[in-house]
């Protein structure tokens, strides 16, 4: 047995000590919101933290989170209050298929927990190992500006249209 | 009570609880061969869209578009909603399970009217407790940028409008006051005049016995309440915070996990596997052939994974062992070629006499493009979850064509369709590739094979090296200019002829035009890519009216403008590009802009890019998207499915190449089939145009015309012009992009 931490409550595995935290959390802990993306580190949709650091589930051996806090997109929110990220994914409408989100929001609760105050380049370069096929990145770094900011997010859909009665 | 309109066919019914049911059809231009065991008795149409409204006086639509990011059914809610009157809060939607009842009128008034044994989701309705709406072909496909334009223009909005007249009628008749004094606001029919006021749900089952106006009246846009509204999407929640139910995630008790790999040349059968290594590994339940492939069954996919590497497997030779890129490409030349020289070729439009002006011409411009095939890398990899009852068969899976899956399925398996239930779930991504039923088959005939309950989760390499690829194409323009520059002659011969049939036609005006084709196949699976054949002929098309600009010595804007005067609409939709993007302001060295126009499921994209070229390294800075979708029912989904058009054609641009090798594909994985990522992703401005002319689609629009109007940028830069694609072929300074 493979005692965890997960979302501040112990588990007990019985899995091989060389399997990816990703499928444990998937497949034996029942904690979907963790994506399989590609196998090897190079999307991000399996990001969860290791202690608070951002790391990838996929290629993350279950041994070496022994001793570990384990964080997942589950874990983010308290009770029914959301993380500030969580909700400015909503306030600015940022998923489009969504399977992505949950690595892009955990690798953006992490970089503001070690960065409150990040310069754009630093969300860029933070987020850079996440890949979003719907292409969402403009409201993604927005929503993450919003929370550094601290300001208190609103939704501006779209600009001003230019209607036409013809 | 069933009528046929101009639009539609309505047609009503009471259920029970006393909710009003009101189905919208839509009339069929040609009867497809797919649809025609729907509708084979008289009197049998196809339905459209189901909408009903309960006791509770909450609306419920069904319809048959899956949601996969597009915001589609936040939108076509929206539609209903707003010619209903009915209140936002009170609409719900469901998407139409994947039965051919939902697409047949006579098939689902037995179920709801008749009282026989009806489909589980159904039962709710008839409960009262839902608004259905569904749809009328056996291939509910959610592509094509269909679901504005064709489900909500027709279905949605004629539903709404025909249950509101109906439950007006009702009500005059029970106040036994005239229809005229009465109007419909926020889900109650109010007495316009006067005290009384009820809610919908009141008049529900005598409105359902009414027979419905063959034309309901639309409303005019000025009337539009929540139409043209930027809503909340409805799915939004659920995303942030892991709760989405993916098909990935679908889970039953007992279930497997497997794992599989087909040939890795297309064609190629399996001869034989030594599979002693992978079934002697930990947690291996059974290593399976299906058809072609080879699977490996575990007790997680992990296991099934690894042990997938140890098994030992032998291809049968092809034809196309030797087949590369490359072949393909001068296979294509030569076609084309053989062609023009026997006249051969099919032709797609003529216009004039553009072969007798080129071959008189002192001057002709030719030039040659050509694009590679291209992999959809949705970000949730295939997979499907499958269980077998008996002879009975449950799928769970997320896919464009829930019904057409469904049937594919059955069809795989040879057994009655009334045998499979499909369960839809959310798309992880499908830009096409879930179009394909490929991995449900997979999955149900390895459940079969096993006895038991397994989830088939492909790896991303098999994603990349299995897909229906956007094909490669070769394009080759011949073109003569007037005396002022402008094109008198354009001829265009290009291999792969597919969808939309207007894909490789330009706007501008051009009095002699020669558009034709040439097959050349590949042994590579064709499949529907964002946009279709419009990413490829956006590319082409585009590139060249802008080689001709600069032949012809103007300003690539301006050269366009001209060639737009018949045609004010998209000239309008240019002029905003140009405006907004300061066009006419010069950038600085090492920097540059270009410009597109496109028109695709019918709304008009311009674009325009701006460019640095620095210490070769390109970066692309901005892009300007001015859209005119004819009306924008959410400005936001709109504005989001252009950036989201935008990132994946540049995706496209930048790095986007499958390449075949020895028959296979040679990428495997985001490593060698790279993605943009946010570091290199441009600022996205889009401005929306309401031209209130037909409403197109959004999905698409977005992605035909970035490549060129980046490529473009980069001329305009570097004096580079880039004629293939992706643009990594092309030095562009010292460093790579």
């Amino acid at each position: 047995m493979i005692e965890l931490t997960v979302n501040n409550r112990p588990v007990a595995l019985d899995v091989d000590p060389q399997m990816p935290l990703l499928w444990a959390l998937r497949e034996n802990l029942a904690l979907t919101g963790t994506k399989f993306g590609c196998g090897i580190a190079q999307c991000g949709a399996c990001t969860i933290h290791l202690d608070g650091a951002p790391v990838r589930a996929c290629v993350t051996p279950v041994a070496s989170a022994v001793g570990k806090q384990v964080t997942t997109i589950e874990g983010l929110a308290e009770g029914d209050q959301l993380h500030p990220v969580q909700q400015a994914w909503i306030d600015y409408q940022v998923p489009q298929c969504g399977y992505c989100q949950s690595g892009q929001i955990m690798s953006a609760t992490a970089l503001l927990a070690s960065n409150p105050q990040p310069a754009d380049d630093d969300i860029r370069a933070a987020m850079a190992g996440n890949i979003c096929r719907c292409g969402m990145y403009s409201r993604i770094h927005k929503a993450i500006r919003a929370v550094a900011d601290g300001g208190v997010a609103v939704w501006e859909p779209a600009d001003e249209q230019e209607v036409r009665h013809g | 009570m069933g009528k046929w309109t101009r639009r539609a066919f309505i047609t009503t019914g009471v259920l029970g609880g006393g909710a009003l049911l009101v189905g919208v059809g839509l009339r069929l231009g040609n009867r497809n061969s797919e649809l025609a065991p729907l509708v084979a008795a008289e009197g049998e149409h196809l339905v459209n869209a189901w909408v009903k409204i309960g006791a509770d006086n909450q609306v419920v639509a069904i319809v048959p578009h899956s949601e996969m990011g597009q915001g589609a059914q936040t939108v076509l809610a929206q539609m209903l909603a707003d010619e209903l009157d009915a209140r936002w809060e009170d609409v719900s939607f469901l998407e139409a399970p994947a039965e051919d009842a939902y697409a047949n009128w006579t098939l689902a008034k037995g179920y709801a009217l008749a009282g026989m044994k009806v489909p589980a989701v159904l039962e709710d309705s008839v409960n009262g407790l839902m608004f259905q709406a569904s749809k009328a072909m056996k291939m509910q496909i959610t592509g094509g940028s269909l679901s504005v334009r064709a489900t909500g223009v027709y279905g949605m909005r004629v539903a709404g409008a025909a249950a509101r007249e109906l439950l007006i009628e009702a009500a005059a008749s029970t106040w036994q006051v005239s229809p005229a004094k009465l109007t419909a606001r926020d889900g109650r029919i109010i007495e316009i005049d006067g005290e009384r006021s009820a809610p919908f749900a009141e008049f529900a089952a005598a409105a359902g016995r009414l027979t419905p106006n063959p034309s309901p009246t639309l409303k005019h846009p000025d009337e539009f309440r929540i139409m043209g509204r930027s809503t909340p999407r409805l799915d939004i929640p659920a995303k942030v915070n892991g709760t989405t139910q993916f098909g990935i995630d679908a889970s039953v008790e007992g279930m497997q996990y497997a794992t599989i790999q087909a040939p890795p040349v297309f064609g190629a059968s399996m001869v034989s596997f030594d599979a002693r290594r992978a079934k002697a590994m930990q947690g291996v339940v059974d290593v399976v052939q299906i058809d072609d492939a080879v699977a490996v069954v575990a007790n997680s996919y992990w296991n099934a994974s690894r042990a997938m590497r140890e098994v030992d497997i032998t291809w049968s030779h092809t034809d196309h062992d030797s087949s590369s890129s490359q072949g393909y490409f001068n296979q294509f030349a030569a076609d084309m070629q053989r062609d023009r020289a026997q006249g051969s070729s099919t032709v797609d439009i003529e216009k004039g006499d553009a072969g007798n002006v080129i071959a008189n011409a002192e001057k002709v411009i030719s030039r040659s493009y050509q694009v590679p095939w291209l992999a959809h890398t949705c970000m949730e990899p295939m997979n499907a979850l499958a269980q077998f009852n008996g002879d009975s068969c449950e799928v769970w899976t997320g896919t464009q064509n829930p019904l057409g899956t469904k049937h594919a399925i059955a069809a795989a398996l040879e057994v009655d369709v009334t045998q499979v239930t499909l369960h839809q779930h959310q798309m992880g991504g499908g830009f096409g590739r879930r179009a394909k039923p490929d991995t449900a088959i997979q999955a149900a005939k390895l459940a079969r094979a096993v006895g038991k309950p397994v989830k088939l989760i492909w790896s991303r390499e098999e994603d990349v090296q299995h897909d229906h690829y956007r094909p490669a194409v070769r394009s080759e323009f011949r073109a003569v200019l007037d005396e002022a520059g402008k094109p008198l002659a354009w001829e265009n011969q290009f291999v792969e002829k597919h969808e939309p049939a207007e894909a490789p036609y330009v706007p501008y005006a051009v009095p002699n035009q020669y558009v034709h084709y040439t097959d050349s196949p590949t042994h590579v699976p064709f499949g529907a890519w964002r946009s279709v054949d419009h990413s490829q002929h956006g590319f082409f098309t585009e590139s060249f009216i802008d080689e001709l600009a600069y032949e012809a010595g103007a300003d690539p804007y301006a050269y366009r403008r001209e060639l737009l005067a018949h045609l004010p609409r998209h000239r309008a939709v240019l002029d905003k590009a140009a405006a907004a993007a300061n066009w006419d302001t010069p950038l600085g060295e090492g920097r540059g802009r270009g410009i597109s126009l496109q028109e695709s499921f019918g709304t008009l994209v311009a674009q325009v890019v701006e460019v640095t070229l620095a210490d070769g390294d390109l970066s692309v800075d901005r892009v300007v998207v001015v859209v005119d979708p004819g009306f924008a029912v959410s400005p936001d989904g709109l504005t989001a499915q252009m950036e989201s058009g935008v990132v994946y054609g540049l995706t496209a641009a930048l790095y986007g190449e499958i390449s075949i090798e020895n028959g296979a594909v040679a990428q495997s994985n985001f490593h060698d089939y790279n993605a943009l990522r946010m570091d290199r992703s441009p600022v996205i401005e889009t401005h929306i145009i309401n031209s209130m002319e037909h409403w197109g689609g959004a999905g698409e629009p977005g992605t035909p015309g970035i490549a060129p109007a980046l490529t473009n940028a980069i001329y305009a830069a570097r004096g580079v012009r880039i004629r293939e694609l992706p643009i990594t072929k092309y030095e562009l300074g010292s460093a790579s992009v």
